[in-house]
């Protein structure tokens, strides 16, 4: 499970920095934990709220980076993907692996789930033995004490011989001990190793250790490559390899060490898959031992009050119901709430518009000049940003809160079944989850399913979950065709759950697709599965308000400018250059007309939606500018007038309801398709994604037309 | 003989003692990594609403698995207490 705040933070999308130490002196610390264990807490107390995304050198993946200081002295912190173990089995868990093991850092600091504290020290175990220059941080230390349960922090750390500090990052607890603790790295003393094998296990590590020991291991402890050397993980060895400099498996030290491990294990009688069992199972033993010492109860039961919940949340009967009126809710707040801020900011926009353009006319500027600016550029991004900025701006903090809740991966282990029918992950539901936010951040979220094929299915039907970029076209076309344009409160209500049915139509591809898939392109059987359902926790509303609107505002803001500037530039020039008598956008939608019109739409419509890859905000205004026969987008207007056009211009029932279809089922947006070709690193896979959702879109369309002129609709 | 007794077998708040697992290669080890290695206590807590995944309790922390895995985990025979909501002796408090 990925679904930290940094990763639906929604801000995944890299940029393809690397870890720049921007002073010399800084050292680089790596924040490793588990998933949900108020890691990105722990981060952005100490950083700050500037958070930035970055890669480290050699792979494409999101680490945030940030920096602080302590008695003058720079760190410069590396977010980690939360894992459970350093035997990666998602693509997620070997991007952190792989830092941990051979990032670098100078410092690692693995961060606890005081409540959970069995579970967590596996991975620090792990890491123990990777590195000794390790800082834990016992996190939710106030929760656990709610639930009745004491840490003893002073024995972890004398068992372990490292520093141990008690934190509760939500309140900025133990934040500055932390600080203390990690300047004071690398800690003195003979390292004691942190689990202890059975002890045949320990001869067996000491004999291949031994044949190791001529190597130069750049600083990694023999003990731990040679348990590597036995393990048969596949996936460390490009990794290490790219770290040590030479294969280890085909040195002579390793091949011998290899075959002495082996002649080891045989010699006490047992096998090389009993030997990777005593790996995996004496750190569980280690983990139970030591959470049984440092951990004491003096309420009753502190999980009693989840599993309360959970009866309702996962319930059979009540599950499903409360899922979906829950998104109700979500859909309805965010319509309610957007409206008045959206027409605002709109006002706000266009008169800045209407005076910078007065502005550069008196300076001389040339007109054409002045239109393509402020007309073409100006205005696109002006309706980007005050059509999508409120409705991501409230549900995005909505979402994040009912992820903070813990409540998604319940909707995970309520759906999973379906999904595996279908033969794909119950993950995906979460990734779908992050795609009604934005696609893009679904498609990268999709690494948190482990199998690779499972991945593949869930990345190509992301973009059948609509975004919220979708969500202006969807809901204003709904308001005015299927309610009637009247804004009462009652009809917001309405429009959020015909926004629902829309999601489940959605779904339903989802599952469709993905089980056609896996039949035919991508064959194969469901994988193995494993999903924590973490505890619930109460979200603290303020900071997540604070932290997702800002999130929000920068990356619509960004978007504006990446990818609606531009278009608003292309668009603007195919409305004023002329192909004869014509401008070359109403040649373009003439040329489209009678394709389009099988499919229920008109040239217009189909030319918003090609010219709305770079931004799916836009193919509403565009339709509109076309209709309008302006040489620019039009001001968002009142319901009637939008009707007005929209009728005048053959809209009927039925070519509503054909583009609210399209606009669910059809490419994906230009980032979204970048997102795609990054993450799967095929062309091939790219196009699957592109062709996909746009042959059901078509489909459905078509059917749709078909049936709606035969009822005269 | 008495019949195996495996993981996907255990109702609702039925416990378990791990005795082995039969799966390979990775999914062995995802399952050993979350804690289900040999004399582990397992916890039933949770079926989902469609009858699949299953919830366990595993060293502290609640794991969905498929009934698919959960079939390869094979438990001890001695018969695993039935709890109602109360904790098993020396063992985690999940019910």
């Amino acid at each position: 499970m990925g679904l930290t705040g940094r990763s639906t933070g929604w801000n995944v999308i890299e940029d393809g920095l690397t870890v720049r130490k921007e002073h010399p002196e800084d050292r680089v610390i790596a924040l490793a934990g588990n998933p949900n264990v108020g890691k990105s807490t722990v981060f952005n107390r100490l950083t700050g709220l500037h958070q930035h995304t970055g890669n480290w050198p050699g792979k494409t993946v999101t680490n945030a980076v940030g920096r602080c200081e302590y008695r003058g002295k720079g760190f410069l912190l590396v977010d980690v993907p939360g894992c459970y173990s350093l035997m990666a089995h998602s693509c997620e868990e070997e991007v952190a692996r792989d830092f941990i093991c051979f990032g670098g850092a100078e410092g690692v600091v693995v961060v606890c789930d005081g409540t959970c504290l069995e579970r967590n020290c596996n991975l620090l175990l792990q890491t123990l033995e990777v590195t000794r220059s390790v800082v834990v941080c016992v996190n939710l230390m106030d929760e656990a004490k709610k639930k009745g349960l004491e840490v003893d922090t002073a024995l972890l750390s004398r068992e372990l011989g490292i520093p141990v500090v008690p934190a509760a990052a939500r309140n900025g607890k133990g934040l500055d001990t932390l600080l203390a603790e990690l300047d004071r790295l690398p800690c003195a003393g003979v390292p004691e190793p942190p689990v202890r094998y059975a002890l045949w296990a320990e001869e067996v590590l000491k004999a291949v250790e031994e044949k190791l020991r001529p190597l130069s291991l750049r600083g990694l402890p023999g003990r731990w490559v040679a348990a590597r050397l036995l393990d048969g993980e596949e996936s460390l060895w490009p990794a290490m390899e790219g770290f040590l400099g030479f294969d280890l498996r085909e040195s002579d030290e390793g091949k011998a060490g290899f075959a002495a491990g082996r002649e080891r294990i045989e010699a006490q009688g047992k096998t090389l898959q009993d030997f990777r069992d005593e790996m995996a199972a004496g750190l569980v033993r280690r983990a139970k031992e030591l959470a049984a010492r440092a951990v004491g109860r003096n309420k009753g039961d502190p999980t009693l009050r989840d599993r309360r919940i959970d009866r309702w949340i996962t319930g059979k009967w009540v599950g499903f119901p409360l899922m979906l009126l829950l998104l109700m809710g979500v859909f309805w707040l965010t319509v309610v709430g957007a409206n008045y801020p959206s027409q605002l900011l709109s006002q706000g926009i266009f008169w800045v518009e209407e005076q910078g353009a007065a502005l550069f006319r008196e300076t001389g500027c040339p007109e054409w000049f002045v239109e393509l600016l402020f007309h073409g550029v100006y205005r696109t991004v002006g309706w980007v940003v005050s059509v999508m900025l409120p409705p991501m701006a409230i549900f995005f903090p909505l979402f994040t809160l009912l992820e903070d809740l813990g409540y998604l991966p319940r909707v995970a282990f309520n759906l999973d079944r379906a999904f595996q029918k279908c033969s794909a992950c119950g993950k995906q539901a979460l990734t779908m989850c992050m795609g009604l936010g934005c696609n893009a951040a679904g498609v990268v979220g999709c690494r948190i399913i482990d199998s690779p094929r499972e991945r593949l299915l869930a990345i190509l039907t992301n973009n059948f979950v609509p975004c919220n970029g979708r969500f202006p076209t969807i809901l204003t076309l709904i308001a005015l065709f299927f309610l009637g344009g009247a804004a009462t409160p009652f009809s917001s209500l309405l429009s959020a759950a015909l926004l629902v049915v829309l999601l489940l139509v959605g779904v339903g591809a989802t599952f469709g697709v993905s089980r056609l898939l896996s039949a035919t392109l991508l064959k194969g059987v469901p994988s193995s599965f494993t999903l924590e359902l973490p505890p619930y926790r109460m979200p603290r509303v303020g900071q997540v308000l604070v932290r997702s609107v800002l999130d929000r505002t920068l990356f619509v803001l960004g978007r504006a400018v990446t990818a609606a500037a531009p278009a608003g530039l292309l668009l603007w020039l195919m409305a004023n250059l002329q192909v004869g008598e014509v401008s070359v956008l109403t040649w373009c939608c003439g040329v489209l007309d009678p394709a389009a019109r099988l499919i229920g739409l008109d040239g217009a419509i189909l030319v918003a939606f090609i010219l709305g890859i770079p931004a799916n905000e836009i193919v509403l205004p565009i339709i509109l500018m076309i209709y309008t026969s302006g040489g620019m987008l039009t001001e968002p207007s009142g319901t009637e007038t939008l009707f007005a056009i929209l009728t005048q211009n053959g809209w009927t029932v039925t070519t509503a309801l054909c583009t609210i279809l399209f606009s669910l089922l059809h490419w994906p947006c230009a980032t979204t398709l970048m997102t795609i070709r990054k993450e799967t690193q095929s062309i091939k896979w790219t196009v699957a994604a592109f062709l996909i959702p746009t042959l059901v879109g078509v489909l459905v369309c078509f059917i749709v037309a078909r049936v709606g002129s035969i009822l005269g609709m | 003989m008495e019949a195996e007794r495996c993981l996907s077998q255990l109702g609702e708040g039925q416990s378990g003692i791990v005795d082995r697992i039969s799966a390979e290669g990775r999914i062995r080890r995802r399952l050993q990594d979350i804690g289900l290695i040999e004399g582990a206590e397992v916890v039933c807590v949770r079926v989902s609403p469609l009858g699949d995944p299953v919830a366990y309790a595993i060293c502290g922390a609640v794991i969905a698995l498929r009934r698919e895995d959960a079939r390869q985990v094979t438990l001890r025979r001695e018969a695993g207490k039935t709890q109602g909501g109360r904790a098993a002796e020396g063992g985690r408090p999940w019910a």
